[in-house]
């Protein structure tokens, strides 16, 4: 019996790989079949990439979700000059192999342009096979710089788009924030130190911090995974710096804004907006007077609260957040694009469909009524040039209170 | 016991298989080439490949010496991480990828004598936890050097990138075969069987004179040689290294294909390495539920087959030659066919 079952089981296995082979067989749309394949339907496809499984899960669903959201109420409204725009999404689980094998099978596919992806390190992998094809993408949360350009090349990947702010610029605006508002003389950094986002935000804040002659007075880390942040903020209490900047996600900026006020930190406490989401990792007596910059601001105009319905009807409250926001705005963005290249005329697929969804993407967001921002514009290394939302802790509540 | 079969002689058996496995990758690069194959399942296979390598070395050390080495991704780091630097460094002669390959098994390979003297004193548990802190060790590492030391060299958290992509589904099979023959040949010779021995029972095998240390670190360094490797396919198929990609739980993948596939059947190694890097991407189409059915298929096949799919069973092309001659020979169907075979292993045996 158990020489039948293992005999089954192998043979299923075998069957397994010739379906494999089987299926490498048929006749795949190869990348210069594409054109054809992309222009024969009725539809343009556009493919949506994240971790929306695994440890990340949380942002890559709402990304998808926001992105999802935005082409179905175009789709509603007759679509793209008539075409439907069909949705070719793909999890990645995080994972960088899987997300160049995820975008492989979406150029196989058919898609015109991209959505994602989500992480920064699985995007530059994406980006990396997106480039030599002249591809669109555009992503709603890769913040490291890295995504749109390399700086040891001094080169700008022109196909490549994103509607969240970097890290640098983070790090910079909150740097700026501390010295006009807040008038701090010295400050203090307690991050990450396995995370690229944290060690990024951190870098430039600190750079912008001796740029504007504020004085960092201590730069402590910690690993992934700690809970107990207390040797580090026993050092920073010891300097009493007039800030403490957090370049970390809220999780662990909860925890660590409750044991800095155990050890008697004074300092007011700034962040970036992985701080979005702290008020209910800590009390709002240790938070008070908190401020953090946000991509989205929720309910501050009529725009965003449309959407904020639109969204909770469809998918709940649990994944709407800056990156569903992001996501939408990216979706809307990137469809306005390819509506400017269907209005011209040109076959999708085709490179100059593909550079006309670039330059529209460029050059034609502005007036669009996106809704963390007014519309959108790119610098010269493709990154949005837009306010930040400044959140206030007020009585354990997240308000906004003014872009800067 | 060994088999010894006179039916075809041995350079013609080697040669049999070289014809076979060059016409293999000839078929594949032409279709790769062609474009018939498109680039995403021709990156499927590649990483197929690299997974082949690395369950392969894995077995060694698993399967054959006996141990349970947690630290695999260590290695299989170590490698990507000083191949993709000279590929960086280097670009574009076509000589230095082969080159890098080579620098980053060798770098693997010395840290797997540094790891394997004091680890191989210990066994079992010990063993595991020693190299499951040595794999965590790596990829600390890797993450924070270049903020301790003061210089851009891994990148940290941010990860190694614009890689130069020069891994092909040829040289990924050109390695998987030389990885595959290096390995069967080591265990066909008297330190392969020395190896065995010490699988089979340590202190008989040292009372019969084999130097256990030695042979013992021997495995374990060529596994962590291949490992290195497969390493540095990884880094050029993927373009960007992430130190996070190389924690525990790669590690334990692996470990599950040496299992699944069999320990100590390298022909195990291989399909389950195949199969296992392939399934997840079959199941693309079931979308979330295909980590439930990936799970449910290593439950099933450790309920009724705990040795895995092959237990120590090795496919040999050439045995499956033999039997089919001699039952040819025979004429008379199985049992005719066993009784000659039996007969000429008597004879060379004599």
């Amino acid at each position: 019996m158990k020489k039948f079952l293992s005999i089954a089981l192998v043979l299923v296995l075998i069957v397994g790989c010739f379906a494999a082979c089987g299926s490498k067989a048929k006749p795949e749309p190869t990348a210069g079949a594409t054109p054809s394949a992309a222009a024969s339907g009725d539809t343009i496809k556009v493919g949506i990439i994240g971790c929306q499984t695994g440890e990340y899960a949380q942002y890559g669903v709402s990304v998808m979700n926001g992105a999802t959201l935005y082409i179905e109420q175009l789709n509603a409204n007759g679509g793209i000059g008539g075409k439907q725009v069909e949705i070719v999404n793909y999890d990645n689980k995080g994972d960088s192999q899987e997300a160049i094998n995820a975008f492989n099978l979406a150029v196989d596919k058919g898609i015109t342009a991209l959505i994602g992806d989500v992480l920064s390190g699985n995007t530059m992998a994406v980006v990396g096979e997106a480039a030599p094809l002249n591809m669109p993408m555009i992503t709603a949360s890769a913040t490291a710089d890295g995504v749109t350009y390399d700086s040891e090349s001094d080169t700008v990947y022109s196909n490549v788009f994103r509607t969240c702010f970097t890290d640098p610029f983070q790090g910079e605006k909150m740097a700026n924030y501390a010295n006009e508002k807040l008038s701090a003389k010295t400050a203090a950094v307690i991050y990450e130190t396995g995370n690229d986002y944290a060690v990024g935000v951190k870098d430039a804040f600190i750079a912008k911090c001796e740029a504007l002659g504020i004085e960092v007075v201590d730069e402590e880390g910690y690993a992934t995974g700690d809970v107990d942040f207390k040797s580090q903020l026993t050092t920073i209490a010891s300097k009493n710096p007039d800030v403490l900047f957090f370049p970390n996600y809220y999780e662990d900026d909860g925890l660590i804004a409750t044991q800095a006020r155990e050890v008697g930190i004074k300092a007011t406490f700034i962040g970036s907006d992985g701080m979005s989401g702290i008020s209910k990792y800590a009390s709002a007596a240790d938070l008070e007077g908190t401020v953090y910059c946000a991509g989205y601001a929720p309910a501050s105009s009529d725009a965003v609260k449309a959407f904020e319905e639109a969204y909770t009807a469809k998918y709940g409250t649990d994944t709407l957040n800056m990156f569903s926001a992001n996501a939408y705005d990216a979706a809307m963005v990137l469809c306005n694009a390819l509506q400017i290249a269907e209005d011209a005329g040109l076959t999708a697929g085709t490179d100059e469909y593909k550079q006309a969804v670039i330059d529209a993407i460029r050059d034609k967001s502005a007036d669009l009524e996106s809704i963390t921002c007014n519309g959108y514009t790119f610098d010269e290394h493709n990154n949005p040039v837009k306010a930040t939302n400044i959140m206030k802790l007020v009585g354990g509540v997240e308000t906004f209170t003014e872009t800067y | 016991m060994i088999k010894k079969s006179t039916i075809i002689p041995m350079p013609l058996r080697y040669l049999i298989n070289i014809v076979l496995f060059a016409a293999f990758l000839f078929v594949m690069n032409t279709l790769i080439t062609g474009g018939t194959i498109s680039k995403y399942y021709s990156g499927v296979i590649s990483s197929i490949g690299i997974s082949i390598i690395l369950a392969v070395s894995l077995n060694m050390a698993t399967g054959y010496l006996g141990q349970l080495p947690l630290g695999h991704a260590g290695f299989m780091a170590v490698g990507a991480y000083t191949s993709a630097l000279i590929m960086k460094a280097a670009a574009g002669s076509l000589i230095t990828f082969p080159l890098a390959l080579l620098a980053g098994g060798l770098v693997a390979a010395l840290f797997g004598i540094l790891i394997g003297i004091p680890a191989l004193k210990l066994k079992g548990d010990y063993l595991a936890i020693l190299t499951l802190g040595f794999g965590q060790i790596i990829m600390v590492v890797l993450l924070n050097i270049d903020d301790v030391l003061g210089f851009k060299l891994t990148r940290g958290a941010a990860g190694l990138q614009k890689i130069p992509k020069t891994t092909t589904f040829l040289i990924t099979f050109i390695c998987v075969g030389i990885t595959c023959f290096v390995i069967h040949t080591i265990m066909k010779s008297r330190h392969g069987r020395a190896i065995l021995s010490i699988r089979e029972n340590e202190i008989a095998a040292e009372s019969c004179g084999i130097n256990t240390t030695y042979y013992k670190t021997l495995g374990f360094v060529v596994s962590a040689f291949f490992a290195g490797v497969a390493g540095g396919l990884y880094a050029g198929n993927i373009g960007i290294l992430n130190p996070s990609a190389f924690g525990f739980m790669k590690s334990i993948e692996i470990l599950v294909m040496v299992v699944l596939g069999g320990m100590g059947s390298m022909f195990g190694s291989v399909l389950s390495g195949g199969v296992l890097t392939a399934l997840p991407e079959l199941l693309r189409d079931f979308d979330k539920y295909r980590m439930v059915v990936y799970s449910l298929v290593l439950v099933v096949v450790m309920i009724f087959k705990p040795t895995g799919l092959m237990g120590t069973y090795d496919f040999s092309l050439n045995g499956l030659l033999d039997k089919l001659i001699l039952r040819l020979k025979g004429g008379k169907g199985d049992g005719g066919g066993k009784a000659v075979l039996v007969e000429k292993e008597g004879k060379a045996n004599e």
